[in-house]
């Protein structure tokens, strides 16, 4: 929770920092954790095109891995990735840290 | 140099819509507001305004296209009545809290039902809490002067709230009346150009407009509110004061009217206070000590003010041509009441005008007589009395 008082903060709740959605970390929001393996993967970038939050890390055309963040385990990911690869698994936040 | 017309109230607020040229008015019909949009499209039609005119296909959307326009960073206005209000609620609010400086002539009509499509105030009475200003008129001079103020005080940016100017439907809104108005010169002057603290279309600068605000801001957002409101008392006094410098008629949050050694005086909102200036001069002139206290700006509420009026009078009788069903009063006394709390003051509530209910200079006298059997202790002031209501 923020501590800034009412006088200190832009009126109408006016966002006035363009992009700061990067600082807001939703990653805590998760149930399901995606699991990419990065042998299955062929970088097709189904799961970068899908990915609601921009959580699929790119480089140099690949894919480098998962921003965790900011994921929110939606699994849209695990599921666009295609049939024949399934690079991508997801997992209970639960049973990982069990493990 | 001022020009004196003949003009309806509805062709007075469109009068001064074209004297500022707002850049969207968004319209859509509804009586006793129609001749309004009617005669501004008139305008539009003959090129006498630049401004883009919207027309909706309903007050939903009358309201959401001001508003859109409006963060946009343009000047953007509409009007309507009674239950287009109604329609509009959910963006009512909405225009207040992104602080959208829109102007909105409402033109009062009964909230339905049976259906009725004369005037009280119930339906402006009911968004008082929707945090938009609102100044009350008492004639279509009033109408026309408080449309120019209004977007002064709208825009000013220490208010930055959106404000109704209201009228009486039919009372004021269809009767024609002599008014005089500023010259178009001096008209845009005043106006000026509106520049908007933040605009949707500014790519180079750009902000987000209505975000989720949850437990962490919400509150905050709120008491900002109640600043803006308390800060457009103040402004409403300057405004008023500079439109007076320039047009000869000055403004105030209310007006007193012979007042000063009155022991029994009413509280008026809209054109009724115009009849009870008459009544209460005739009274005078009988030697009756009676008076009258106009609010022109029931939002902001100006609590002291009017406190500090009805000092010295014994006897009030606050009229209410609206209802709050299942509460001690109407709107206006049960604030009226609480403003005077601690005073000497003994304070009766008449409901009157309901539905377009006429309320004759008779009644209001007749009213002024309750004033002064109340005073004598021979009438309770502990339930609200219906003016010229049967049985």
């Amino acid at each position: 929770m923020s501590d800034k008082a009412w006088t200190e903060i832009p009126m109408a709740g006016i966002i006035e920092e363009a992009g700061n959605a990067h600082t807001y970390e939703t990653g805590s929001w998760r149930t399901y954790r995606p699991l990419w393996d990065s042998e299955k993967c062929i970088h097709c970038l189904s799961c970068w095109i899908a990915c609601p939050d921009s959580a699929i890390l790119v480089s140099d055309g690949k894919v480098t891995g998962i921003d965790l963040e900011h994921c929110k385990g939606c699994g849209i990911c695990a599921f666009e990735c295609p049939d024949k690869i399934t690079a991508i698994e997801m997992k209970l936040e639960t049973d990982i840290a069990d493990d | 140099m001022a020009r004196r017309l003949i003009l309806s109230g509805n062709d007075a607020a469109a009068e001064a819509m074209r004297q500022i040229d707002p850049d969207v008015v968004a319209a859509f019909p509804i009586t006793p507001q129609t001749e309004l949009m009617h005669k501004f499209a008139e305008f539009v039609a003959d090129g006498d305004v630049k401004a883009e005119f919207v027309l909706v296909e309903s007050e939903h959307s009358a309201m959401s296209a001001t508003v859109g326009a409006s963060a946009a960073g343009a000047r953007a206005m509409t009007a309507t009545s009674a239950n287009g209000l109604a329609l509009m609620w959910e963006i009512v609010y909405i225009a207040a809290s992104m602080r959208l400086p829109i102007v909105m002539p409402v033109i009062n009509r009964a909230l339905s039902g049976p259906i009725n499509i004369h005037c009280d105030h119930s339906d402006t009475m009911g968004c008082r809490d929707s945090s938009w200003i609102q100044l009350y008129s008492e004639n279509a001079q009033e109408a026309y002067d408080n449309v120019l103020q209004a977007i002064k005080i709208a825009e000013h940016p220490d208010v930055l709230l959106p404000v109704m100017v209201t009228f009486d439907g039919f009372i004021i809104s269809h009767t024609a009346e002599v008014l005089e108005v500023l010259e178009d010169a001096e008209a845009r002057e005043w106006a000026g150009e509106y520049k908007a603290r933040y605009s949707l279309l500014n790519t180079d600068d750009p902000v987000t407009f209505g975000p989720l605000d949850l437990q962490d801001y919400y509150f905050e957002h709120k008491r900002q509110q109640v600043e803006a409101m308390k800060n457009a008392r103040r402004v409403i006094q300057e405004v008023g004061e500079a439109y007076g410098k320039l047009s000869g008629r000055s403004y105030d949050l209310l007006e007193a009217y012979r007042l000063e050694d009155a022991d029994t005086a009413l509280v008026a909102l809209g054109s009724t206070a115009g009849t009870t200036k008459v009544v209460v001069d005739e009274l005078r002139d009988a030697g009756r000590k009676v008076g009258l206290l106009k609010l022109r700006a029931f939002r902001p509420f100006p609590g002291a003010e009017i406190k500090a009026a009805l000092g010295g009078v014994k006897t009030v009788g606050v009229l209410d041509r609206a209802i709050s069903f299942g509460a001690p009063g109407g709107p206006l006394e049960k604030e009226i009441k609480a403003a005077l709390y601690g005073g000497e003051q003994t304070v009766g509530n008449f409901v009157y005008g309901l539905g377009g209910r006429d309320m004759s200079m008779g009644d209001i006298k007749s009213v002024f007589d309750e004033l002064d059997a109340i005073s004598a202790g021979t009438q309770s002031v502990d339930e609200p009395r219906f003016v010229g209501v049967r049985g």
